[in-house]
């Protein structure tokens, strides 16, 4: 088996589960966070070393970073509680249509309790231009959110370059940035950004944890969205999980270590496997050259219709690359924007290479994908070579 | 080592549980995305967990929906019953959990009137006087707990079932201190709502449940996927999910031993501490859990006491973790009726299966060698 979803999980590091296991097996490290004797303490300083390690990737304090069970949760928690905290009522927010569904869904809600909602259309790059986004705001807009990196096809969004001029503006800027963390460098003392979501399992951390970072100067203020015992300064309730938290903050720091070297290697790769594919004639790559993270490559195959192409390849892990937005069921706008039509939209792969993709792997997955396209072109009635 | 008697704040992991979980930290296996492979072993896995879930608390498996724990089980069953609902009322026991209390008083801000239900100084409530709340107007939503985390008091939620439901409204049940201690079955309780932790039952931290029946109206908390029947997205915890689904089976197998070890200790604790001058144990003599005993020594303030003998090496509460550093007496204590001068004095011990006679008998000591050091100070 060779796996090359990267973009939407990762194996856990060897070095992370280690950093986690004395959480889950040593007989004095299990104490609950919150307590006040001597496991307390050492649990909690557990989870605050996790905090710097997650805030020094990120480039912000310590006391700006909120656990949550994961991105899902941090990208509700951002919307729905500034949101709420500043009243929804005749409130305009400023999204895309190629945003993940855990903002989409969010977004699709708060339409049905007073929040109006403008849905931006990528355009010919796949991209969000900062100038769309500008010209999308009126007098009520309370916040932008948009994605850093899309996950379909990799390409970046000029995030850095928007937070300023939204901060001019008096407007609340969201980025999801799940799949921006550890890939390309966030500084967040730099970069007027209000909150930021992110993911432990998409940096080779645990499944169930993740982080929502915070503004305190100027401060951004959230109504909670789980409520109790006032942990994460009242913003986020329950009992904090040592052990997710630990694996989330080594694997923050790993990333940060590793992410010059993994950034030339992949970047390597990505153009290694794309050189090899362009073996077949009529392909089309979805994935920029230039702005784009380097481990994510999505290419379009004329004539071989998605689904099937990824049944003729049960030794590959990968996911088809017309990931409809759940909570549209429409193709994806993302690869229409670039000019595909639907079939050939619907005939795509996005291979999304990570820290343990070998070129062995890279050449290995080449050649199937090259047979499987080639067969299946072979036996399509509607397939004329000559076109 | 330390001697741990916190085990209503969290508690080990269970090296078995751990033995479960750890083919989900390594290797392919983890990756839940449903559509490979190794994601499909992964959906199986949540599938088996929520199986023996499902046996211990006497549920259907489908009825089972993974949260990150018990707060937020308990976040999405009050906000996710009253969420577009017309607001009635949301009735709370005066002694539960913050993470139930918090939540029902924010619903204040959505329209809802939020009422406490009165609990008596034995920790139990007051049945006629119950009835009369429910009889008062609409209700949409009540919330009990069956064991409180502070006195271990054991509340016959039975009872409430009928007259929560004549009034109209659904009963939520918070088990969570309640799951692996004493015996639970959610099917024959008819309550409509349960929610229940892993790591109150040697199961990983960071993963709960709320048990819905088919019928309630839930609303998600979180928005985005369609995980766990769209009422609650975001990728799966596997290893997590495998770990409380295997300290289930445990505490399932393990049950009456356990609870008839940790009834040992408490007796054993409770009569040390009735020889000591000036010892009242809370809510005593009401239907308590085994494991759970919460005192104050007179002349003692519950976090000097505490941090006393943690010096010594002894991990014991004020009261809920949830609420500690905050330097009040226990909400628990004070919406018993208790006074504040003895609330303030509150000492929780709460034994787990790994705990020893041996552990009581030094904590008694020390506890005995603490309050009569200080008493010449006391008397100058």
């Amino acid at each position: 088996m060779i796996y090359l979803d990267y973009a939407a999980t990762t194996p856990l590091d060897p070095r992370v589960r280690d950093a986690m296991l004395p959480w889950l097996d040593a007989e004095t490290h299990f104490g609950n966070p919150a307590s006040d004797h001597a496991m307390g303490r050492s649990a909690r300083a557990a989870v605050e070393q996790a905090r710097t390690e997650v805030a020094a990737l990120l480039g912000c304090g310590p006391d700006e970073i909120v656990w949550t069970s994961g991105a899902t949760e941090s990208n509700n928690l951002a919307i729905k509680g500034a949101l709420e905290f500043r009243g929804l009522q005749g409130a305009h927010l400023v999204t895309s249509r190629i945003e993940h569904k855990a903002v989409l869904d969010t977004c699709r809600y708060l339409e049905t309790q007073g929040l109006r909602v403008t849905y931006l259309t990528p355009q010919a790059d796949g991209l969000i231009a900062a100038e769309q986004v500008l010209a999308a705001l009126r007098p009520e807009t309370a916040m932008v959110s948009l994605m850093w990196v899309n996950n379909e096809t990799g390409a970046i969004n000029p995030v850095a370059a928007l937070a300023s001029q939204l901060r001019e503006r008096g407007v609340l800027f969201h980025v999801d940035a799940v799949q921006a963390a550890g890939k390309l460098a966030i500084d967040l003392a730099q970069t007027p950004i209000d909150l930021l979501s992110v993911s432990g399992h998409k940096l080779y951390g645990p499944k169930g944890i993740g982080a929502l970072f915070v503004r305190k100067r100027p401060r951004a203020r959230l109504a909670p969205q789980i409520h109790g015992g006032g942990h994460e300064q009242g913003m986020r309730s329950g009992t904090l999980a040592t052990q997710q938290i630990v694996g989330c903050g080594m694997a923050f720091r790993l990333a940060g270590e590793a992410m010059a070297d993994e950034a030339h290697r992949l970047l390597a790769l990505r153009e290694r496997l794309w050189t090899a594919l362009q073996v077949l004639p009529r392909i089309y790559r979805n994935s920029p050259a230039e702005a784009g993270v380097p481990g994510i490559l999505n290419v379009s195959f004329d004539g071989a219709e998605g689904e099937s192409l990824r049944a003729m390849l049960p030794a590959l892990m990968v996911s088809s690359g017309s990931a409809c937005s759940s909570a549209t069921r429409e193709p994806s706008y993302v690869l229409r924007a670039l000019g595909r039509d639907d079939e050939l939209a619907g005939s795509s792969l996005r291979l999304s290479m990570g820290r343990f993709t070998t070129s062995a792997q890279v050449d290995a997955a080449a050649a199937q994908v090259v047979e499987a396209v080639t067969r299946l072109r072979a036996w399509s009635p509607l397939w004329d070579a000559a076109a | 080592m330390p001697v741990y008697f916190d085990n209503n704040a969290t508690t080990r992991l269970d090296p078995r549980v751990l033995e479960a979980m750890l083919p989900y930290l390594s290797g392919p296996y983890g990756n839940a995305s449903s559509l490979h492979r190794f994601g499909r072993a992964a959906r199986d896995a949540v599938e088996r967990a929520r199986e023996q879930l499902a046996m211990l608390a006497g549920c259907q498996s489908r009825e089972i929906i993974w949260t990150s724990g018990g707060t937020e089980s308990d976040n999405l069953a009050l906000k996710g019953v009253t969420e577009g609902a017309l607001p009635t009322r949301v009735l709370y026991g005066a002694t539960e959990h913050p993470a139930v209390l918090e939540t029902a008083e924010a619903l204040r801000a959505r329209g809802w009137g939020v009422e406490t239900v009165a609990i008596g100084r034995d920790g139990l409530i007051d049945g006629p006087r119950f009835e009369r709340q429910l009889a008062a107007g609409p209700v949409r939503l009540v919330s009990l707990m069956r064991v409180n985390n502070e006195t271990g008091v054991i509340q016959d939620v039975a009872r409430a079932v009928d007259p929560v439901h004549a009034a109209g409204g659904w009963l939520h049940v918070d088990a969570v201190q309640a799951l692996g201690k004493i015996p639970l079955d959610f099917t024959a309780l008819r309550a409509d709502l349960m929610s229940v932790s892993s790591h109150k039952i040697y199961g990983p931290k960071g993963i709960g449940a709320l048990i819905v029946r088919a019928d309630v109206e839930l609303a998600p908390l979180h928005h985005g996927g369609v995980q766990e029947r769209g009422l609650r997205g975001g990728t799966e915890n596997v290893a997590s999910i495998v770990g409380f689904g295997a300290a289930a089976e445990l505490a399932l197998q393990e049950l009456d031993a356990r609870a008839a070890h940790t009834q040992s200790l408490r007796e054993q604790l409770e009569s040390g501490l009735r020889s000591l001058p000036g010892v009242q144990i809370f809510a005593d003599g009401a239907p308590k859990a085994p494991n759970t005993v919460q005192f104050a020594v007179a002349g003692y303030h519950g976090e000097a006491l505490l941090m006393q003998l943690d010096r010594k090496g002894f991990a014991v509460s004020s009261g809920s973790a949830c609420s500690s550093g905050k330097g009040e007496p226990s909400h628990v204590l004070l919406g018993m009726g208790i006074a504040y001068e003895v609330a303030d004095g509150a000492v929780r011990v709460s034994f787990g299966k790994d705990n020893s006679a041996a552990e009581v008998e030094q904590f008694l000591a020390a506890l005995a060698a603490i309050t009569q050091a200080a008493m010449p100070a006391m008397q100058p």
